[in-house]
């Protein structure tokens, strides 16, 4: 069931928008408000595409730069690829969350979100996988990079790195979603979220890097079906926590 | 979480009971035959370590509490566990390094178990971080409490995730296999030191909760002055 909305006699239509069609959305259908949810931010990112070309470009740069401070080797950069991954999809993570939460406080959006009839699961739910489709279209731009620039082919191990990118993405933007909500909430954000993200998100970009590894460097099946069961139960432990935990934050 | 023990007795009991523990770790008990006099600070390494890790189960608790109940004294009694752990954990980090130097031969090491105490430090940094930086007074007691339970589940993630990872810690010397193990005496003053730092742990979270309360106290007056 769709309504129309009148537009607001606003420059900047987006805030209004999104929240007129989450209180028509009459039903609160948990899925649909998520979807909403979803399919806005995936709008103003097209409209403004800040977040992502910010965090394609620092993940090149992250990718670049580690060639160039461990001046080494073939043999011994392709041995650090995937921790450099891990490191640069993290960092570039981080970037995106910030904003992911710092804009809908900007806007006075957030009030709007925590007034709404919708569950806050739902809310978290569009807004994760906001992130998510963010920051894995960053990991694919930093992946191409680093094959690119290191002559490293992911072709073999393709299936095992992706299903590790993911299940790592999944657990490390769930916590990125919740911390960059709490970190919204303070002075100095930008320090916060990492301060807050990465001893929380450690054993997600330990294990994942782990994993990854072993599956780049064509270690048996069964090691490398051991690793993906590791990321993915931590990873789930902490979407299933975030989840839980969010209407605690969004509260005011 | 207002106890009617008296807080100077508590005081005195925890002073007498860490003397007690001096002594039975520098004279009661034994010498250890491969480390020397130095093992001796295991005793207070050890003690510092176990009530750093329960420290956080603490913030896990009261954070529960808070947002389960928006119960304020456990928030009061979440932060005062914060502070006191965070320095118990600083003393791990210091202890740790002094312990390793002469036996292992190195300060530090990347091994699973000082990563997770480091880890766990870094936790208690972004507990008591956050607790500073919320710009809105009255969101600070729930935003804390996520922030306590997501820690809390990170050390728990830690003690599987460790099962996972190599160890150079001599965890297999107590509780390891055969031939491992702690002379009784060991043991006895072990649990005596611990027991000393718990009760002086538990006298620094009254006297920190009482902080909070009084704080608390203070704003809700000022509160009302203006209105």
């Amino acid at each position: 069931m769709r309504f129309r909305v009148a537009r607001l006699p606003t420059a900047n239509c987006r805030l209004p928008t999104a929240y007129c069609r989450l209180s028509t959305v009459n039903s609160t259908e948990p899925l649909t408000a998520a979807w909403t949810i979803f399919v806005k931010d995936l709008r103003v990112e097209w409209r403004s595409r800040e977040s992502l070309s910010a965090m394609c470009v620092f993940g090149i740069l992250v990718v670049f730069l580690f060639n160039f401070s461990f001046n080494t080797g073939r043999e011994e950069s392709l041995r650090m690829l995937p921790g450099l991954l891990w490191i640069a999809f993290a960092f570039a993570g981080v970037l995106g969350f910030n904003r992911s939460f710092a804009a809908e406080r900007e806007n006075g959006c957030i009030e709007a979100l925590a007034l709404a009839p919708v569950d806050p699961a739902a809310i978290f739910a569009g807004k994760l996988l906001a992130n998510l489709v963010f920051l894995g279209i960053a990991e694919a731009v930093m992946v191409f990079a680093a094959a690119l620039w290191y002559n490293f082919s992911f072709v073999a191990a393709l299936g095992s790195f992706s299903a590790i990118a993911l299940l790592g993405t999944l657990g490390y933007a769930a916590l990125g979603t919740i911390f960059g909500a709490i970190a919204a909430n303070t002075r100095m954000r930008e320090v916060m979220l990492p301060v807050l993200q990465f001893p929380v998100a450690f054993w997600i970009l330990v294990l994942s890097s782990d994993a990854s590894a072993d599956a780049l460097r064509g270690a048996p099946a069964v090691t490398v079906r051991g690793g993906i069961e590791r990321v993915g139960a931590v990873s789930l432990v902490f979407t299933v926590a975030s989840f839980l935990l969010f209407e605690y934050v969004l509260e005011e | 979480m207002r106890s009617k023990f008296p807080m100077s007795l508590h005081l005195a009991i925890s002073l007498a009971w860490m003397v007690i523990a001096l002594y039975l770790i520098f004279l009661y008990a034994p010498e250890e035959m491969t480390m020397g006099e130095v093992q001796r600070i295991f005793y207070i390494h050890f003690s510092l370590a176990m009530t750093a890790l329960f420290g956080y189960f603490f913030v896990f608790i009261g954070s529960i509490g808070y947002l389960w109940r928006r119960s304020r004294a456990a928030d009061d009694f979440a932060v005062a566990t914060a502070e006191v752990g965070f320095v118990y954990c600083c003393g791990v980090l210091v202890t740790g390094p002094l312990w390793a130097k002469p036996v292992w031969g190195i300060w530090w090491t990347w091994d699973a178990r000082l990563t997770s105490t480091f880890i766990l430090w870094l936790l208690y940094i972004a507990y008591l971080m956050l607790r500073a930086y919320v710009t809105s007074p009255g969101r600070i007691e729930s935003l804390a409490a996520v922030v306590g339970t997501l820690g809390f589940i990170t050390s728990i993630v830690d003690y599987m995730a460790i099962r996972w990872w190599r160890t150079q810690h001599p965890q297999p010397v107590i509780g390891g296999g055969e031939g491992s193990g702690l002379e009784p005496s060991m043991w006895l003053t072990t649990f005596v030191t611990w027991g000393a730092f718990l009760c002086l742990y538990f006298y620094l979270v009254r006297l920190r909760t009482g902080i909070a309360r009084g704080r608390r106290a203070v704003s809700l007056a000022r509160q009302q002055l203006a209105a």
